[in-house]
């Protein structure tokens, strides 16, 4: 079985260490935020200006002036902190955020990514996704590995306009997990029930697999 | 002190044109200067260059303007909820300028700190750096980005204080204090407006020598885009 989304954000949340600040993106990335592994801390931070993000707040508690990148509703956690959008991205391209999780249309086996514009279609902007990929240290995409029409969105080359280049170190989609090497796309872990011969077909990209390739665990 | 106050939204737009390039805060609909958008809208001035985060909604925030064709030139860094815009874009009729919004949050700071230009990371190798001057520093590429030159800001706070100084609540402080830096004509609009000397100067955000024109606003809508909740157990 591929995973759905909740399953991708559930093995993302595997990969969160004790102590770090992290970004999520719009979509499944927001999802991780609910998945934390017990006994660790960790900051979520969105760029908008807020430091310590907790839950959407309690029915009829929303506060129009607070608010995550989404521009949903959101809350803040004791001991978070408010700032400006330019201390935000301070913290970003000063790589104080460890971890930045986000959405991708496209992925290249040498790490560049597509994620903003199509374009004659569809132009939204890349809001802080820019900043976000130039600068993190760890980079995890959390994405569909085929399109809906079954075509790969893992690539030899991104088609759509950049976001930014050889950035992306790691891959969880609906199938696996990969790692971004400079040799190509590297197989680390399988979906449940996914074989590497499904992995290989839905992969455009150069994939390497070495040895047994586990299947992930996800509770 | 000196007192920044205007008695009301007419004054606080005193001087604004046709043709003017125009800063106005806010991160989706929080933090928008609400009054004097609308005021924008009533002067009817045309062909505005605005830089904002982003473009409102359609029938709400700089919205009300790109329904009225007052705005040339957009320069935001995500526009994604307004079908207006997408429209007008498309069509060719208002021009964007699409930027990444760290950048986008810098130029405006680097405008208002004398800092006429600056390198960031951000766009290295997309089409956001094509004719851009680049350069390596320590085996890392950067983009150079440059200041604006906005004729007015418009931002908007929580309280203020006669003096200019400003305080900004939870998220509606975003691109608001950097702006305010930046406008060479700032107008703050305010939920609360208090003499000078009400506001702890430990907790001020923005002080008044950033702003030229302070005014108490009123009918705050303060509209939410995506109210998401925690259902009552």
């Amino acid at each position: 079985m591929a995973l759905d989304k909740i399953g991708i954000a559930k093995r993302i949340a595997q990969e969160l260490r004790d102590g770090w600040y992290v970004n999520l993106g719009i979509g499944i990335p927001t999802l991780v935020a609910n998945y934390i592994p017990n006994g660790i801390d960790v900051e979520f931070q969105s760029e908008n200006g807020l430091l310590g993000m907790g839950p959407f707040p309690i029915e009829g508690e929303e506060d129009a002036d607070l608010i995550n990148a989404g521009k949903q509703t959101v809350t803040i956690l004791d001991g978070g902190s408010l700032f400006d959008s330019a201390n935000s991205f301070a913290m970003i391209r000063g790589q104080h955020v460890q971890l930045t999780v986000l959405g991708a249309m496209e992925v290249a086996e040498n790490g560049d990514i597509a994620n903003w514009k199509i374009p004659g279609k569809m132009v939204k902007g890349m809001g802080g996704a820019m900043d976000l990929v130039a600068s993190a240290e760890n980079i995890i995409v959390a994405m569909m590995h085929t399109n809906k029409h079954g075509k790969s969105k893992l690539l030899k080359k991104c088609s759509l306009p950049l976001t930014g280049v050889g950035c992306v170190k790691k891959i969880v989609s609906n199938l696996a997990v990969l790692e971004v090497t400079e040799n190509g796309f590297k197989l680390l872990e399988r979906a449940p029930g996914v074989s590497v011969e499904e992995i290989k077909n839905a992969t455009e990209g150069k994939l390497i697999i070495e040895g047994d390739i586990p299947e992930m665990t996800i509770n | 002190m000196i007192n920044k106050v205007v008695k009301n939204v007419e004054d606080a737009l005193q001087g604004v044109q046709s043709g003017m390039t125009l800063m106005l805060g806010g991160f989706g609909l929080c933090g928008i200067p609400e009054n004097s958008i609308s005021q924008l809208e009533k002067l009817g001035v045309t062909d505005l260059t605005c830089i904002s985060n982003n473009a409102g909604v359609d029938n709400f925030g700089l919205g009300l303007l790109l329904q009225k064709r007052q705005i040339k030139k957009m320069i935001s860094s995500y526009v994604g909820e307004n079908d207006e815009f997408e429209r007008q874009m498309l069509s060719g009729e208002l021009e964007v300028d699409l930027i990444p919004q760290g950048t986008l949050a810098e130029r405006c700071r680097a405008t208002g700190a004398g800092i006429p230009a600056f390198y960031t990371p951000a766009g290295y190798g997309t089409e956001v750096a094509e004719g851009k001057e680049t350069r390596e520093f320590n085996g890392k590429m950067y983009v150079l980005e440059h200041a604006f030159t906005p004729d007015y800001a418009f931002v908007k706070a929580w309280k203020g204080d006669t003096a200019g100084n400003l305080i900004f609540k939870g998220t509606a402080r975003n691109f608001n204090p950097l702006m305010a830096m930046a406008g060479k004509i700032t107008v703050a609009e305010v939920e609360e407006l208090v003499p000078a000397g009400e506001l702890d100067p430990n907790q001020i955000h923005t002080s008044g020598i950033f702003v030229q024109r302070i005014f108490q606003g009123k009918d705050y809508e303060k509209r939410i885009e995506q109210r998401t909740v925690t259902p009552k157990s």
